[in-house]
């Protein structure tokens, strides 16, 4: 095999990978930087999955077709957005332990969309699949550019250009825009922020909230491009492996989204290594562990320094020093 | 008597108890809300739990870990730091002991059984050790880093058993009867459920919390370093080395917890796919018991009585085994806002004086 067919092989499986986790590792980031940590993505992401698969099967059988995998990436953002509020309630609002709250809405995730399910399925523990996925696609004048067409734009699928133009827009949003920088000043300095009139909690809110709808987006992606239905086992550590992604990422957006990418790739040589000549002769666990090791190692601060925001999981409580 | 009662304070007892009212009862108002009836629901997990001897012995048995692991994370709570990785303490304390079993199957049991316990213990240790050495060394909290160390642990147990150990089923063989802490008196007693002595393990080892964390120095030192990092360095105490022990103990006691599993339990390991749960429950255990070793005893029972009433709850009621889990979480949740509660009751007893 030659290298280009295999890079024909791993870059668009890499994509389809870590779409979902440029998405929920993105939603990671507004949560952090407003000063909420956030353990709940994984939580988040099952709630997203679960509400794309019975939104559409809804859809397609009210005859949407194609349209309803889209509709309902929607409508579980939504879903995850309002999940989050949860999160946001007991950890600002009701100032409890953050890692507490997010570990608390895993938990409340998996068992509430399995009741659910078993609720509308009549006691089975998983949906049916979707027929209406968002499938890998040629996607149309770009895929005959030679070289790069094969590479990059056949057997992909629109969800993961989409992930990265979003990551750039985030980008821009936190870093060159008056609401991203009160994000970041209430999860650098929230005493300071609060001073110049900032609403702490108002935009520690906006930031879980709007990391449970880029969750919510992830579960979803991962569902209609990925599952295609919803069970016990469809979210197990995609979530947590976007928090990897946004730690590894130096809680900045374009960092996430380069992470979730590498993240993808190391996903997709543990699927595809075997096709691919010297792969298959390492074990697939070094591939699944990769992430997480690596994660760890930058941690440390061998590759550069990672810091937290300076108000990462810490209550913002008035008037107190 | 009456010195001990005044010395209790009312009021953080308050807070685990009122959560645990209203965790169970907004469980009932999902229930009423779908259709079930959550009395015939919760009386039916009270009536296996304490009637039925299987139940009742499996609930002990899911006590053995679950207490294990809550004591896991009370311990590093204590030193304050957040255990999330217990599960994967728990994992490969797991394997390290079935694979101790064995590899050593050979070996009287004299030998062997506390031999494949302190394996587990030591792989659990090992696991707790490396975050605590990240967290003293090179500042890298420990929330994260236990998280992954929870997931090389999930990939590197399922490779090793795949590869190493591996029969027919997805798992290892079978443990040696020399290796395993299953007991035939018990279960008969309990009319054949997998009750274990590993409840002995539990045992000792909460004695072991509240001994080790309260009647010696170190014990001392962990719980200050816990209070004020600050003002225990000021005092001359080493703050990196206590964060180190303190997430050590930790992993042993997750190591422990996983051996009860593949030495009583199971009596093997299968390949998951997934966790187990037992390492976040555990957290749940530890905070709803106010990170004392007593308080993990009894929230353990009360997880491990709803876990084990959820299979007849779900058979006799119809109502899915899931609730338990939506339940445990509201109590989290609740637990977690204990500062709402407090103010609550505050205005209310106010209130009351008026």
């Amino acid at each position: 095999m030659s290298f280009f067919e295999i890079l024909t092989i791993i870059i668009p499986s890499t994509l389809l990978t870590a779409a979902p986790l440029i998405f929920t590792s993105l939603g990671g980031v507004f949560s952090e930087r407003s000063g909420v940590v956030n353990i709940g993505l994984e939580g988040l992401m099952a709630v997203g999955a679960f509400t794309a698969a019975i939104a559409t099967l809804g859809l397609e059988h009210a005859g949407l077709g194609d349209a309803s995998p889209w509709l309902a990436i929607v409508i579980a953002a939504v879903a995850g957005g309002v999940f989050s509020l949860i999160h946001a309630v007991v950890s600002i609002s009701f100032r409890a332990d953050q890692t507490v709250s997010g570990v608390a809405l895993n938990f409340l995730a998996a068992g509430l969309t399995i009741f659910l399910v078993k609720m509308i399925y009549d006691g089975k523990g998983q949906t049916p699949y979707i027929t209406h996925n968002i499938d890998k696609i040629n996607i149309p004048g770009l895929s005959k550019i030679p070289i790069i067409g094969p590479i990059f734009f056949q057997q992909v699928t629109y969800t993961s250009y989409l992930a990265i133009l979003i990551s750039l827009l985030v980008w821009f949003i936190i870093f060159k825009t008056p609401f991203g920088l009160r994000l970041r000043s209430v999860g650098e300095h929230p005493a300071a922020a609060d001073t110049l009139g900032i609403s702490v909690s108002k935009m520690r809110y906006i930031g879980v909230a709007l990391s449970g709808v880029f969750g919510g987006i992830g579960g979803a992606v991962y569902l209609v491009t990925i599952t295609s239905n919803y069970n016990v086992s469809t979210i197990a550590g995609q979530g947590f492996l976007a928090l990897a992604a946004l730690v590894f990422g130096k809680w900045h957006p374009i960092g996430a989204m380069g992470a979730s990418m590498f993240f993808g790739f190391a996903q997709a040589l543990s699927i595809t290594g075997q096709q691919i000549p010297f792969l298959d002769r390492l074990p697939s666990v070094v591939m699944l562990t990769a992430p997480y090791v690596l994660t760890l190692i930058v941690l440390t601060g061998f590759v550069g320094r990672a810091e937290a925001p300076k108000a990462d999981g810490i209550p913002y409580i008035k008037g107190q020093r | 008597m009456s010195r001990i009662l005044k010395k209790i304070n009312w009021m953080t007892l308050l807070i685990p108890v009122v959560s645990v009212i209203l965790g169970l009862l907004c469980g009932a108002v999902i229930m009423l809300i779908i259709g079930y009836n959550p009395v015939l629901a919760y009386q039916s997990i009270v009536e296996s739990i304490f009637l039925q001897p299987y139940y009742g012995g499996e609930t002990i048995r899911a006590m053995i870990p679950l207490m294990l692991a809550g004591i896991a994370v009370a311990f590093a709570f204590r030193t304050g730091l957040f255990n999330i990785g217990v599960e994967g303490q728990l994992l490969v304390g797991w394997f390290a002991s079935v694979a101790c079993a064995i590899c050593f199957d050979h070996l009287p049991k004299v030998i062997l059984l506390p031999m494949s316990i302190t394996a587990g213990g030591a792989a659990g240790a090992l696991w707790g050790f490396i975050p605590g050495l990240l967290k003293a060394r090179f500042k890298v909290h420990e929330v994260i880093s236990t998280i992954m160390m929870n997931y090389i642990a999930l990939y590197t147990t399922a490779y090793l058993i795949k590869n190493f150990l591996y029969t027919e089923g997805e798992r290892t063989p079978t443990i040696p009867a020399a290796a395993s802490l299953a007991s035939t008196f018990l279960a008969d007693l309990t009319q054949g459920s997998r009750l274990h002595w590993g409840f002995v393990v539990a045992i000792i080892a909460v004695f072991a919390m509240w001994f080790g964390l309260w009647k010696t120095t170190k014990g001392y030192e962990l719980r200050a370093v816990g209070f004020s990092p600050d003002a225990s360095k000021y005092a001359g105490m080493n703050v990196s080395r206590n964060i180190m022990l303190s997430l050590t103990f930790s992993g042993i006691f997750a190591g422990l917890g996983g051996a009860m599993e593949g030495l009583g339990t199971y009596q093997y390991m299968t390949i998951n796919s997934a966790f187990t749960g037992i390492g976040f429950n555990g957290i749940a255990v530890a905070l709803l018991g106010l990170n004392t070793p007593l308080g993990v005893v009894l929230s353990g029972a009360l997880f491990a009585g709803l876990q084990t009433g959820g299979m007849t709850m779900q058979s006799e009621a119809g109502v899915p085994v899931e609730l338990i889990q939506i339940i445990i979480a509201l109590i989290i949740f609740f637990v977690g806002s204990g500062y709402v509660i407090k103010w609550a009751f505050g205005r209310l007893s106010r209130k009351g004086h008026k």
